[in-house]
């Protein structure tokens, strides 16, 4: 074990990346919970958390208020951080404050600087007890894209961005790598613990917190777990007083307790409405074309295009390789949901998709809705004859491109004409 | 020459009898690729598309000197799939499978630690050196056998990458696809190691994304290592922070993962940046006339 970290060390340090404070960054995740969704898991697995309960109205605040203690923290539950900054965080002195505090926030939209200007819904707060912090501390798991193993960080500086620490004092970030094999050990938890200052008792404390922890991130198939701050308080106890855990999404069919925890109203109604639809790799963006391309690399450099020719797309539409008509005619519906919409691209390469199918789903389209909107198609690859062949034989008008550059620009220039 | 396949490869498809195996295992006949075994516990024994199908890979090498392997295992056994190969020794593994949880990439990372196996992918779309072997989806007539090496993150992308080459006379020696996963078994270092020794590779096109820190690594180790010349093209410029752009590799959760930051990376590396995806074949055939 100590040899294969050894060579991992020895590794990042010839490539140069072992200072390089952005390179430890979140794998695979999408899927996020809220903190007090996090918090009951972390309870769960033994990682101490202040009382808390969450509520959904105003006087439901004020009674946990009055159950837990006079002096409570009212925290809105939105997936965006920032939320201290945003005025999202309120501590309050009595059960009447917290009440007060809590109609301020439920009901209302949070702007952070991880949201758009329109922010996110506040639908419940977390009613927590105040604790009396001594010290700020920051601990995380991730895996790391390098060494392909999951890293535990920790650092005596919490409650603030961790990028910023690793900027500003890298010598305080502590990582400690972990072979999946053997699981994450005892003298990890130790290097980590004397990383972050702790001595005493505190060391088998914060021990038994990683261990914890790491438990969590594997059952659970975490893409980040992260405790910021993790406090300890003026009488020596440790308490993760924030909770942060996002999900691996290929790994949710095998966690449907998880899959059950998102909260739409979080979300994007576009790509919630997308996902409904059987559309997966749907994200919204701030033009006016909208975009069905089959392949990511594909799909980002398409959009890139149409910047370059001077216009703007309105998503980004990864159909995948599944060889229905059905994801082709709903990505139709999308295009006709979105008001913004002026001009549709269809850029098809095919190669485990095939192209006659895509050709029938865009004919089927044109069948079931009024498109209101000049469709420029580019077809390429398998089957390509016979896609063809579909849509000229359909009598469906559309605009056809040649290539990849000439789809791009004719769009723009339709988008343009359907504006004036 | 070429790396990774050529006329020697022996292929084994793992997951033959498959509708996406299937389609493809046949496609890869016809361009002409010895696929000489398939693997499907429960069904070994039988013959599939005319290729031997085995309970095994252990067996299928024992009996057919199979020495590559395409994988259309379905995510949830895909890892599992891999360590199998790899516990049998197979010296390439070229998995197509989209969707493989991360930590059991991990696992399978860790199982590769210390072995001989050469992964490719996961989420890829495999590899092809043209004229002598397609081991895996992609569209065989878009290529042309030449000197021109292709390692990418995407699919699609490196189709059209292809197909403007081709247009302009450029063939390829090998055209690699490292998958979109944050996890892939072979990197860009790893792939231009090969092209950089393979004497019949003059020079590469590089197709990177926003996410990670690959890109970064790769300019790195050409402006160390690297005496050909390398063309690149790295998407996803207008891609906004934080979200996942369809791979899962591709989320911008730092500066790093920008495109922006990697084009600078590669072009202080030497490396000749296409303006947009539609000019990397131009980009590529002026590199080439200065060769």
């Amino acid at each position: 074990m100590v040899a294969v970290l050894k060579t991992v060390f020895v590794r990042l340090g010839e490539r140069g990346f072992e200072s390089h404070p952005l390179r430890f960054k979140e794998q695979g995740g999408k899927l996020k919970i809220h903190e007090y969704q996090a918090k009951a898991l972390f309870a769960q697995y033994g990682i101490p958390v202040p009382r808390s309960k969450v509520a959904s109205t105003p006087a439901g605040a004020g009674d946990i208020a009055v159950e837990i203690g006079d002096k409570v923290v009212i925290k809105a539950q939105v997936y965006a951080g920032g939320r201290g900054k945003a005025g999202g965080i309120k501590i309050v002195n009595n059960p009447k404050e917290a009440e007060r505090a809590a109609s301020q926030l439920i009901g209302a939209r949070l702007v952070t600087h991880q949201t758009g200007a329109e922010g996110v819904p506040v639908s419940k707060v977390l009613v927590e007890e105040a604790s009396n912090v001594a010290r700020e501390l920051y601990l995380s798991i991730l895996v790391d894209g390098t060494s392909h193993l999951p890293v535990m960080m920790a650092s005596e500086v919490g409650g603030m961005d961790i990028e910023e620490v690793a900027q500003s004092t890298p010598e305080k970030i502590f990582r400690s790598y972990i072979d999946p094999a053997i699981g994450f050990q005892p003298f990890q938890g130790r290097k980590l613990a004397y990383g972050m200052n702790f001595d005493g008792a505190q060391i088998g404390e914060a021990t038994r917190l990683m261990t914890n922890l790491y438990k969590l991130f594997v059952d659970k198939d975490c893409s980040l777990a992260e405790i910021n701050p993790l406090v300890v308080t003026a009488d020596g106890r440790l308490l993760a007083l924030d909770a942060k855990l996002n999900f691996d999404d290929n790994a949710l069919y095998r966690h449907k307790d998880i899959q059950e925890l998102q909260d739409k109203e979080q979300e994007e109604p576009l790509e919630i409405q997308a996902r409904d639809w059987g559309i997966y790799n749907y994200v919204k963006m701030d033009g006016n074309i909208g975009c069905m391309v089959n392949g990511a690399g594909l799909a980002m450099a398409v959009n890139d295009l149409i910047q370059h020719c001077g216009g703007r797309a309105a998503n980004f539409l990864d159909i995948g390789t599944l060889n229905n008509t059905e994801r082709v005619v709903n990505s139709f519906r999308m295009f006709v949901a979105d008001p913004r919409t002026k001009a549709v691209l269809v850029n098809i390469f095919g190669g485990m998709a095939r192209v006659d199918v895509i050709a029938r789903g865009i004919v089927e389209a044109y069948q079931q809705m009024d498109t209101l909107f000049p469709v420029v198609i580019r077809l390429a690859g398998t089957n390509l004859e016979e896609g063809q062949r579909i849509l000229a034989d359909s009598g469906i008008s559309f605009i056809r491109a040649n290539d990849f550059y000439d789809g791009a620009r004719k769009v723009v220039e339709a988008a343009k004409g359907a504006m004036k | 020459m070429s790396i990774l396949v050529d006329d020697s490869t022996r292929l084994l498809v793992q997951g033959i009898t498959g509708s996406e195996g299937s389609f493809h295992t046949q496609r890869c006949i016809e361009y002409g690729t010895k696929v000489v075994a398939g693997v499907t516990p429960g069904k070994g024994g039988s013959k599939h598309l005319g290729v031997p199908v085995f309970n095994t890979i252990e067996k299928a090498m024992a009996e057919t000197g199979a020495n590559a392997s395409l994988m259309f295992v379905p995510p949830a056994f895909a890892a599992d799939g891999i360590l199998e190969a790899i516990d049998a020794g197979m010296p390439l593994i070229v998995c197509i499978t989209e969707g493989i949880p991360v930590l059991d990439m991990v696992k399978v990372h860790r199982y590769l630690k210390g072995k001989s196996t050469r992964l490719i992918g996961p989420n890829c779309p495999g590899v092809m050196s043209p004229g002598k072997c397609k081991a895996g989806i992609m569209v065989g007539e878009i290529h042309v056998p030449g000197n021109v090496g292709v390692v990418s993150r995407s699919g699609t992308l490196t189709y059209e990458v292809v197909s403007q080459l081709t247009s302009l006379g450029i063939g390829q020696s090998t055209c690699v696809g490292i998958g979109g996963d944050a996890l892939p078994g072979s990197t860009f270092v790893d792939i231009l190691k090969l092209f950089q020794a393979d004497e019949d590779t003059k020079a590469v096109v590089l197709i990177g994304e926003i996410g990670g820190t690959m890109e970064q690594e790769a300019a790195e180790f050409i402006s160390h290592n690297m005496t050909k010349p390398v063309v690149a093209f790295v998407a996803g410029s207008t891609a906004p922070p934080g979200k996942r752009m369809g791979h899962a590799g591709a989320i911008i959760t730092g500066s790093a993962g920008k495109a922006s930051e990697k084009i600078k990376a590669l072009s202080r590396a030497g490396v000749a940046i296409a303006p947009t995806p539609a000019e990397i074949g131009f980009t590529t055939n002026k590199v080439l006339e200065r060769v």
